[in-house]
């Protein structure tokens, strides 16, 4: 692997992949399993073979994975299916005029095609104190390795946003002992991706596992004790004591090189259906790209999941290769915490009702999203086959009754073939 | 290490060594086995593992759950032999297992 792959090799490819994540690894598998000869290159910035990232705040974190087990391909991989890895160079910008991305060390690399699957950054705070050693962010491999790292001997954690990789992270850490707050500035968690039902049952999840959770709550500062985290102050002046603290308030998407090229970028990067950018021959994929999609009612989305990764690297193969693009399919994400798994799909922004099926008390539920009578979305916990019969609905946009949807005896499939 | 096997839509056989306590996905992608996708990593949710086990092996390893049940009832190509291969954990009695891969993944 690595840089050297490309030493004395070409120093241009046909298809230039920047970012080896899930969307760019997939774009390289997805061309040459449709057949694509001509010569593919990864850049990545960090330098090992490549890897997913949901195990990192689950399994991983836990300590009961390392990510030799969930790397996407084995070593071989890359080289039998010529597909060079240039690890530990980061690309600084992109001349679409020259068809060449320049990186950080000053190498120029060519490209025929340029996908850009850049990910994004974990946002920072920029609150004092946020720059202690002891203040983590949880994006990457390294930053998991750190993390992890830390737990030895830590008594009290403080997560910073209760999003779901900040939950997630949240339940590792009390499942390996350390005593846990959580600190949300919204009135509820998840506020910004789920209904109040789902962010009270996470809110009762965590906090029956010893963990306390802080709504409404902001921060103040991060307080240090010989440059190391020793605290957390909240606007409210309430101080509590902290040997590490994780921030997971969001993600910065990784554009500035291709917005500097000229690139049309809006909270990422601009695509339409084929993950083509404004200028010719410029793709970008996965967490960094934006797009129109008829699951959100036409309104462009920028997604942060495996699924939408995969969608977006097969879209672009199949541009390049010119075989027809296998479609939009309704966009799903899972998350899991201690026991508990939960199961989306399809896009609740912008629902007009939402029912419960089932119940919360029981931790086995789903809600149903409807916008204008029809089924856009479901959240389920502990219901896969809600989940599995729910994407059908989604897909399909079925109309239905609140009723029907509520009640549990009535198996969500078969509400499918109904005439509208 | 365990041998395992996997055949392919179009009857090529993979045989890999499996490290034992891994699942038969995570096999099958750390050995390269074309097919097997194992896209949401073994969360019960993609259904991109689908493998046919036969009679013969179907009794060594661990059975169904019923959120295993419930995400194949929903595939395109379910059977009765049908199983996620991330939800089956290689061990040393398996040496010799055979399944499998289903086209729609
Ligand atoms: C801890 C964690 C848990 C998650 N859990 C889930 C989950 O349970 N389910 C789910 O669906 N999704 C989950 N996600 C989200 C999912 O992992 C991402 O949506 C997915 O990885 C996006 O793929 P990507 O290729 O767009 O970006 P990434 O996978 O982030 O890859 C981007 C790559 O680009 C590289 N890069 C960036 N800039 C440059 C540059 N200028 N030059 C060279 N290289 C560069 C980076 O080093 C990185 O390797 C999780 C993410 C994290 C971090
Ligand atoms: S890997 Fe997703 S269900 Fe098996």
């Amino acid at each position: 692997m690595s840089g050297e792959s490309s030493a004395g090799g070409p120093r241009s490819y046909d298809v230039l992949i920047v970012g080896a994540g899930q969307a760019g690894v997939q774009t390289a598998m997805s061309l040459r399993q449709g057949g694509f000869s001509g010569s593919i290159a990864i850049v990545d910035a960090e330098n090992e073979l490549p890897y997913e990232r949901p195990p990192l705040s689950k399994a991983y974190l836990r300590g009961d994975a390392e990510v030799g087990e969930f790397r996407f391909r084995s070593a071989d991989y890359w080289t039998k299916n010529s597909i060079d890895l240039i690890s530990g160079m980061t690309v600084e910008s992109v001349d679409v005029e020259a068809h060449e991305v320049l990186t950080g060390v000053g190498l120029r690399i060519g490209y025929s095609h340029l996908v850009w699957a850049a990910g994004g950054r974990a946002r920072r705070l920029t609150v004092p104190g946020a720059d202690l050693s002891g203040v983590f962010s949880l994006r990457n491999h390294a930053d998991a390795e750190r993390l992890r790292g830390s737990l030895v001997g830590a008594r009290n954690a403080v997560i910073i946003g209760g999003g779901y990789i900040g939950l997630e992270a949240a339940a590792a850490l009390v499942q390996r002992g350390v005593s846990v707050t959580v600190i949300e500035v919204q009135e509820r968690l998840l506020a910004r991706v789920t209904c109040a039902a789902v962010s009270d049952f996470y809110s009762d999840l965590h906090r029956a596992s010893g963990t306390t959770v802080l709504l409404s709550s902001g921060v103040e500062q991060i307080l240090g004790e010989h440059d190391h985290v020793a605290g957390v102050q909240l606007s409210d002046g309430q101080i509590l004591p902290a040997d590490l603290v994780i921030v997971g308030v969001g993600l910065i998407p990784n554009v500035e090189p291709l917005a500097a090229a000229g690139v049309v970028c809006s909270n990422g990067v601009e695509v339409d259906g084929d993950c083509r950018t404004s200028v010719p021959h410029i793709f970008a994929v996965g967490d960094c790209a934006n797009y129109k999609s008829p699951f959100a009612g036409g309104i462009r989305v920028r997604l942060e999941s495996v699924p939408n990764a995969v969608e977006h690297g097969k879209a672009v193969a199949s541009a390049i290769l010119s075989t027809p693009n296998e479609g939009m399919t309704p966009p799903w994400f899972w998350s899991h915490q201690f026991d508990t798994r939960l199961q989306t799909v399809g896009l609740q922004a912008g629902h007009d009702e939402a029912i419960l099926r089932g119940e919360p008390g029981q931790s086995k539920f789903s809600v149903i999203y409807l916008r204008g009578g029809r089924v856009v979305a479901l959240d389920c916990i502990n219901s896969i086959a809600d989940f599995a019969q729910g994407k059908l609905l989604v897909a399909q946009g079925t109309p239905a009754t609140a009723e029907e949807l509520a009640d549990t005896s009535i198996q969500l499939k078969s509400l499918t073939t109904k005439v509208p | 290490m365990t041998q395992i096997t996997y055949v392919s839509v179009d009857d090529t056989e993979h045989t890999v060594n499996a490290t034992d306590g891994e699942s038969l996905m995570r096999a099958a992608l750390q050995n390269d086995v074309p097919g097997i996708v194992g896209e949401c990593g073994g969360e019960l949710t993609c259904g991109t593992c689908h493998i046919y086990v036969s009679n013969e092996w179907s009794d060594r390893v661990a059975p169904q759950s019923e959120g295993e049940r419930e995400l194949l009832s929903m595939m395109d190509d379910v059977r009765p032999e049908s199983r996620l291969a991330c939800q089956i954990r290689v061990h040393p009695d398996m040496h010799g297992f055979t399944s499998r891969i289903s086209d729609h993944q």
